[in-house]
């Protein structure tokens, strides 16, 4: 039996990040540590460290089929994990990702703001009552919904590929790894 | 007597790190983020790493000094 770590337990992370973002908006900020520090760690030297050993979602994934003792064994298909996919979902996230930073630069200049949380890009679902704190600029709570939009379309599209295929099939494109893994390779060139 | 031991296959790897964890010895690492590698000399040849790989990159491959 391999030794725990503190590591080991944040899978518990997501769980937190989400219930946070539940009752008060403004905690979807946080999410930034996920899109920030694995930047960070492989531009200085440290690989995919962050994937490896403190993705709490790669965590989540890995631990929900085992205490469900679900029998997803399946690889996904090869074009899920080919590169022409990977960079392809990474261009496209971050084209998302720019979307919302222009959503929030709108808001900046005088445009209403819209408490509904978009899943999958598309689907708008109320989330009014997470907009609890109202003393704060309005793009700041834009940028909230924003993010916490793609942090929880990305969480479900995780589960989807996670139930149907093997546990981690989400770290074979997510936009973070490739973009971490496109980093070391291109230092390590 | 270890017949086999895991090899992967670097042009897939996506350097996740769920062999790593799921390796018994902790024979795997990740070789400066760009793809998972196997000790050989480590490796007891199990297969979780290419039971839990989500592009099935790695095999198992009967260990060179078994070969005749």
């Amino acid at each position: 039996m391999k030794k725990k770590h503190w590591y080991d337990y944040l899978w518990i992370w997501p769980i937190i990040y989400f219930s946070l973002g539940f009752f008060n908006i403004l905690f979807a900020w946080l999410g930034m540590i996920d899109f920030i520090v694995p930047i960070i760690v492989a531009s200085v030297g440290g690989g995919k460290a962050f994937c490896n050993r403190y993705c709490g979602r790669g965590k989540l994934f890995a631990i929900i089929p085992r205490a469900l003792k679900m029998k997803n064994r399946k690889v996904a298909p090869a074009w899920m994990y080919s590169k022409y996919f990977r960079y392809g979902f990474l261009a496209f996230f971050m084209t998302m990702f720019g979307n919302m930073i222009y959503q929030t630069y709108l808001v900046y200049g005088g445009a209403s703001l819209k408490t509904v949380v978009k899943l999958f890009w598309t689907f708008k679902v109320p989330w009014q009552w997470a907009y609890t704190v109202t003393g704060v600029p309005a793009w700041i709570t834009q940028f909230s919904y924003g993010f916490y939009s793609l942090m929880l379309t990305s969480t479900l599209i995780g589960l989807v590929v996670m139930a149907l295929y093997r546990p981690r099939t989400w770290c074979a494109f997510c936009p973070m790894g490739t973009m971490t893994q496109g980093i070391c390779k291109i230092k390590n060139h | 007597m270890i017949r086999k031991n895991a090899v992967v296959d670097k042009d897939i790897c996506v350097s996740c790190g769920a062999c790593m964890e799921a390796c018994p010895v902790g024979a795997i690492k990740t070789i400066n983020g760009c793809y998972a590698d196997v000790d050989a000399a480590k490796c007891v040849g199990c297969g979780l790493c290419s039971r839990t790989c989500p592009t099935g990159c790695i095999t198992l491959i009967e260990r060179l000094d078994m070969k005749k």
